[in-house]
């Protein structure tokens, strides 16, 4: 092996680990701890258009900045929201890794996500397409944005009160 | 008849007519897989159900496919600017025609033996023709078509050609149409995508929740806490002096925003500080009328107007409701901007859609889990009933007016179930 292909390695290897860890995060809920994952000028994105990379000017189900993140870990935290304290079970697997770039601050890592949610002995799932484009500071790697393209979702969803 | 065979057959020996009191509805309502049958029969193949707003349908061939009740439909617009309404089924031997959401089209081709179709639904084309010996009468063979109405850009279709003109059967919703439609602050009302999602329940509980006012303060607690304080307390819907008022044939309207509701008012006071910056930078491109226009309506109107059966004009978007079965709906909220209006309000717009609605927006998800718990209380007990006498007095009468009532009143489920009694025994 090329000491070039060991640094492609090692870099994927950490995208994985920190994408799984977040995994991990998502399907406990420990929503405070992924905060922490984030950039503050992170930008969180579930769009509809399979299409579009406008998300500002589109419709989505999430695009969320800082605030709106911390607004939204508060909700699905609190006791009065019905849908959130009845929040179903999830179990997720994230594979499928491709990195699209890869320099010495930032890599762009696509992947693919299958959840299934479990809720009053109902289960779905839900597949999607993964973008995160990761910064690496001196603590390792952080969510600069983060797009998940579910593939169903011009289709009717249900209630989601869990994060993909 | 179905509901002898059915699990869950009508229990009380008034029939059908008797499961619809003036203050309660039988749980059988929810439930009964005949009814629910009998619904799509008398009232979504007989009534005005809408389909589309006309800026879906912005040129010809420009088309959308959708539902009335049960029915896989096409709406579209065709070269003479017509809107046609067809069954999305290929005469021949039932294929669908189309199965795209949405696009353009200059005719619709079968594509299981080729016959083809025009935007009128008129039968062009069918390939061997030979094959049928001249007996085959192609004037005999067009897409099934709908008749259909607009009031102010609401497309609306039916299956019965006998029905009364749409502007008689909107009656009283008219004025609340217009006042709705002031939103686009001047530059014409433009859907802009949507949120879709199911709930496993019954069609009617979501017809209840867009005049159910009494459930905003408890069921979207964790909306209102993550609001800012002035829009929190824009949103105490419960105290501001609204109302709900029947508007005939099974319309309503709850107004919970009394200052919202004609937003051409008004306009001369202070801009509200959470749109400071929003009128900061609609003030670089636009003029200080038409800034304050924007600013004003971004938030929608503060009233939900209930069309019977399945659309509403709630507050700044389009609720639609398609009944699925007797225990699944599929809601669609339709976000509306302004037509060529500023992109910065256009965001806004978005914006606020996108925190309160959808599958992951602050509140429709809350709403969701509502609903669904609610089908599945309303199996519990054989002859128990959901009780809609909010508003009523002793007497059993309902003396809610315009600026009169509360509008935490069941006035609007009322006057809807009424249009259902009316129908579903006629
Ligand atoms: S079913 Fe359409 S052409 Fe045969
Ligand atoms: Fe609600």
């Amino acid at each position: 092996m090329t000491g070039q292909t060991n640094t492609a390695a090692s870099s994927l290897l950490d995208a994985m680990s920190f994408i799984w860890r977040e995994a991990e995060l998502l399907d406990r809920r420990e929503y405070p701890a992924w905060l922490t994952l984030w950039r503050t000028e992170g930008i969180y994105v579930i769009p509809i258009d399979p299409d579009t990379e406008d998300f500002d000017n589109s419709l989505n189900y999430v695009l969320d900045n800082d605030e709106m993140r911390r607004a939204r870990v508060a909700r699905l935290m609190s006791a009065h929201s019905m849908s959130a304290t009845a929040a179903a079970r999830t179990a997720r697997t994230v594979s499928r890794f491709v990195v699209v770039a890869d320099t010495a601050h930032a890599m762009t890592v696509r992947c693919v996500q299958h959840l299934v949610e479990t809720k009053r002995d109902v289960q779905r799932t839900y597949a999607a397409e993964i973008t995160y484009d990761l910064a690496r500071g001196v603590e390792g790697l952080l969510i600069e944005r983060k797009v998940v393209r579910l593939i169903n979702s011009t289709d009717a969803l249900g209630g989601v009160a869990y994060l993909f | 008849m179905t509901s002898q065979t059915s699990p869950e057959a009508t229990p009380t020996p008034g029939g059908l007519a008797d499961l619809v009191r003036p203050d309660r509805v039988h749980s059988q309502l929810y439930r009964d897989p005949a009814l629910f049958d009998q619904e799509m029969d008398k009232i979504f193949d007989k009534t005005w159900v809408w389909v589309a707003h006309a800026s879906e349908l912005p040129e010809a061939g420009s088309y959308k496919t959708a539902f009335v009740g049960r029915h896989p439909v096409i709406v579209n617009r065709d070269r003479q600017g017509k809107i046609n309404v067809l069954l999305n089924r290929c005469r021949h031997r039932a294929a669908t025609v189309c199965e795209a959401r949405r696009g353009k089209a200059n005719s619709y081709v079968c594509p299981y033996h080729g016959w083809s179709y025009a935007l009128d639904g008129s039968l062009r084309g069918v390939p061997y023709a030979e094959g049928y010996e001249d007996t085959l009468d192609k004037s005999q063979f067009p897409l099934v078509a709908l008749k259909v109405d607009q009031y102010q850009g609401l497309i609306f279709a039916s299956l019965n050609h006998d029905i009364e003109p749409l502007e008689d059967f909107l009656g009283e919703a008219k004025p609340w149409i217009d006042l709705f439609m002031k939103q686009d602050a001047g530059f014409g009302v433009k859907t802009a995508g949507e949120h879709k999602f199911r709930f496993p329940g019954n069609w009617k509980i979501q017809l209840e929740n867009t005049t159910d006012a009494y459930h905003f303060p408890l069921v979207h607690k964790s909306f209102l806490t993550s609001l800012d304080d002035d829009t929190e307390e824009l949103f105490d819907v419960l105290n501001q002096g609204g109302f709900v008022q029947d508007l005939g044939n099974g319309h309503s309207v709850m107004v919970m925003i009394p200052d919202l509701v004609d937003l051409d008012e008004n306009l001369e006071a202070p801009i509200p500080e959470r749109f400071e910056a929003l009128a900061q930078e609609l003030a670089r491109d636009y003029p200080d009328d038409v800034v304050r226009k924007v600013v004003r309506a971004v938030g929608g109107t503060g009233f939900n107007l209930n069309l019977f059966p399945n659309l509403a004009c709630s507050m700044a978007f389009f609720r639609v409701l398609r009944p699925v079965a007797v225990d699944e709906t599929e809601i669609s909220h339709i976000a509306i901007t302004m037509d060529g209006g500023p992109a910065a309000g256009n965001r806004a717009r978005l914006r606020l859609h996108e925190h309160f609605q959808g599958p992951m927006g602050f509140g429709s998800p809350d709403d969701a889990e509502a609903w669904a718990r609610v089908q599945r209380g309303s199996a519990a007990g054989s002859d128990v009933w959901i009780m809609l006498n909010r508003g009523l007095d002793a007497q059993g009468v309902d003396n809610r007016g315009a600026g009169t009532g509360d509008v935490s009143a069941e006035t609007g489920m009322r006057s809807a179930y009424r249009m259902w009694k009316r129908m579903m025994t006629a």
